[in-house]
């Protein structure tokens, strides 16, 4: 304790060189006695540290007998290397150029190992790689995704586009903003809808339920989160048409559809939102004399904001981009329509789907306007994640 | 446990006299559980009703005029197999990156490698469909002839191979990638909560990494690695939108994967048909869609019964 900083750091760096040699001094005296009758005893001899002491008197150096730390990365660059030089002789292809240079690399990694390290060894090098290679894989979509609707989208992802409708435009030309406004009236009435009951339903299963009940709702909402999309459109078609007659198509038919496949998901986020929420915040509401619903409204739920609000900015992203359900319920329309119960309505993704299904001719204007609203829906469902994740990180509960 | 019979004083306060903001709230609360509750049941039961002319419609009077079977089971059987081929690329894909995030990642990009497989969720499946019939489908020609050159003997891969790659093997590629996160994140979550002292266990015993993982953590995961796929087998038979852009449908029932007469899938075909059909037709559907309700929710049952039996006996969730 009492010793200055400098003799302090000379002693450990003492410790340090006495541990770096392998002589003698460390192993200690009394194991590297017993250490001859460990060889003739066998099983018979009951100390922990005596197999290791045998490799250390057949092996001097510690190293031994393993790739140097750069190994790996080596070999596969190089691996790399060579496969684009004899690619680039045969016609460059960058899907064979990854998957030869990952298979090749295995066995060669894989072969060192075996030599220098022995089979259990390589095998986990092998793995190692193949696992590390799974989840780039897993990101070549991705990044291909991305690319082609950004280079695509960007062709007419211009100011005309947000301005002006698709009425009376054939060809050339035309806009997105009745998608637009048809998107987010139709995503708001759902949100609208499902946030309220989402989130009661959540203090339900944590605060208050018990029983069967809470079992069965818990079990249902999981299930729920499953349900195709498509069955919740057939729903709200099922629904309406009972009352309005057969053919009918509405905006706020959509919402319900998006309303049956968003609650769940708000449910579930909520209900993990107020599970992180201390319990010691509530038993000291209790302790005061609070009742238990001012105790929820007032302390368990302003706790717990930012996580909900994430949470239902995730459910919002998920369900904006649904197409399935307001292709048989929202329809298909081609000027703005601000009134959810009066008729046909257009959005975002039906509009992508519709311009790519049915084209008229020549079709690359069709196919452009798909490519821009499809980057419109991409930007808005990407900002909506990442300001959820944002928020959730700097405002949520801090668990630990 | 013993609450109600000790004579404690919190006992006797909880019995007094309910505030009225209480009972409201609580009965709101409870309301919105049996909401949705009930919603559920009218899913099934609105279903039940459009669905029924159709049930009992005389047969030459549906589409295809064979009856409601002959109509349901050949995309019942293109369903279960695009979403098949999905899953058997997917699972492998998805338990290894779930092993990367969580055991190989570095610890301080783990959570960002998270974000990147979720980010693949959030992406609409119309996007994916106009991805896979602009940029997959046309590059998947030359592997879609090398199959059918070399492996032509097998009955999926007997082609003639489609010169669009408008074929069930290019929907499943597509399907795997959409279900690939949901199946990645129920695994993930299961093999963080390995215990500490099996893996430690495992380790100071002198296994590798690899020998750690399929002594420890693959056995306590096994329940999540299923119930994850049979989630990502629910999601894939009820996809949509890349179904319908990217499958080019015949109406055959094949095993053929790579050439262009496919079977449609009930869902695809219901966004194919049903804005233009009226009358009987939209029964039709309807009932199709009410098969395919049944199908998903018996697997996603299926799946969460096993998630929640984990839960209850290994005492790690």
């Amino acid at each position: 304790m009492s010793t200055p900083p400098r003799d302090r750091q000379r002693q450990s760096e003492e410790e340090l060189a006495r541990e770096r040699e392998p002589g003698p001094d460390r192993e200690g005296g009394p194991d590297r006695k017993e250490r001859p009758q460990d060889r003739d005893g066998g099983d018979q001899v009951v100390g922990h540290e005596s197999s290791r002491g045998d490799e250390l008197t057949a092996r001097p150096s510690l190293v031994q007998g393993s790739l140097p730390r750069w190994g790996p990365q080596a070999v596969f660059a190089g691996v790399t290397a060579v496969v684009a030089g004899a690619l680039l002789l045969i016609g460059f292809n960058i899907a064979l150029l990854l998957l030869a240079s990952v298979v090749l690399s295995g066995v060669a990694i894989y072969s060192w190992a075996r030599v220098v390290e022995g089979r259990r060894k390589a095998t986990d090098r092998a793995v190692t790689l193949a696992v590390a290679s799974a989840f780039a894989l897993a990101l070549a979509p991705l990044v291909s995704l991305l690319f082609t609707v950004a280079s695509r989208g960007l062709g007419r992802f211009d100011a005309q586009l947000f301005t002006e409708t698709m009425r009376g435009v054939l060809g050339e030309g035309g806009g997105i903003a009745h998608a637009i406004i048809g998107t987010l009236i139709i995503t708001g009435v759902a949100t609208a809808a499902s946030v309220p009951i989402g989130i009661m339903a959540a203090i339900y299963l944590h605060e208050y339920g018990k029983g069967r009940l809470k079992r069965a709702l818990t079990f249902f909402v999981d299930v729920m989160t499953g349900i195709p999309s498509i069955v919740a459109g057939l729903f709200a078609y099922a629904l309406f048409v009972l009352f309005f007659g057969p053919g009918i198509r509405l905006g706020v038919m959509g919402s319900v559809a998006l309303s049956l496949l968003m609650i769940p998901i708000v449910v579930r986020s909520t209900e993990e939102m107020l599970r992180i929420v201390p319990n010691h915040l509530r038993e000291a509401a209790y302790a005061l004399g609070v009742p238990k619903w001012r105790t929820i409204v007032k302390v368990v739920l302003p706790t717990s904001f930012a996580g909900i609000v994430s949470g239902v900015m995730i459910a919002v992203a998920r369900i904006i981009g649904e197409t399935a359900p307001l292709l048989i319920t929202t329809g298909v329309f081609s000027s703005i329509n601000t009134n959810p119960f009066d008729g046909r309505m257009q959005n975002l993704a039906v509009f992508a789907y519709n311009e790519y299904a049915n084209p008229g001719v020549p079709n690359e204007p069709y196919i452009d306007r798909a490519w821009a609203a499809a980057l419109t829906l991409l930007l808005i469902v990407m900002v909506l994640f990442l300001v959820a994740r944002l928020i959730s990180a700097r405002y949520g509960v801090k668990t630990r | 446990m013993s609450t109600t019979t000790t004579k404690e004083p919190g006992a006797v306060r909880r019995r007094s006299p309910r505030r009225l903001g209480d009972a409201i709230f609580s009965g709101v609360a409870t309301g919105a559980g049996v909401t949705i509750l009930v919603l559920l049941a009218g899913v099934a039961i609105f279903l039940l009703i459009e669905a029924w002319p159709a049930i009992s419609a005389p047969a030459e009077e549906l589409p295809g005029g064979e009856g409601l079977v002959d109509f349901i089971l050949p995309l019942a059987f293109g369903t279960v197999l695009a979403a098949v081929i999905a899953l058997m690329l997917a699972v492998p894909f998805a338990i290894a990156i779930a092993l990367y995030i969580t055991h190989y990642a570095p610890r301080r990009l783990a959570q960002g490698m998270g974000y990147l497989i979720d980010l693949l969720a959030a992406v609409p499946s119309v996007v994916y469909g106009l991805w896979g019939i602009f940029v997959l489908a046309p590059a998947s020609f030359g592997i879609l002839k090398w199959l059918e050159e070399n492996l032509g003997f097998l009955p999926f891969f007997t082609g003639p191979a489609s010169s669009t790659g408008r074929t069930m093997l290019v929907v499943g590629v597509v399907l795997a990638v959409m279900i690939l996160p949901i199946i990645t994140a129920v695994t993930r979550e299961v093999f963080l909560q390995t215990p500490r002292g099996h893996k430690e266990a495992a380790l100071a015993l002198g296994a590798t990494r690899w020998e750690m993982i399929r002594m420890a953590v693959l056995p306590f995961g096994r329940s999540a690695m299923i119930s994850g796929s049979m989630l990502g087998l629910g999601r894939a038979l009820g996809e949509t939108m890349a179904v319908t852009i990217i499958l080019s449908v015949s109406g055959a029932v094949t095993f053929n994967l790579i050439s262009s007469g496919n079977p449609a899938t009930i869902a695809a075909n219901i966004a194919l048909d049903f804005p233009e059909s009226s009358g009987i037709a939209v029964n039709a559907l309807i009932a199709a869609g009410l098969v395919l309700f049944g199908i998903t929710l018996v697997v996603n049952m299926a799946a969460r019964a096993v998630i929640n039996r984990r839960r209850e006996f290994s005492g790690a969730g």
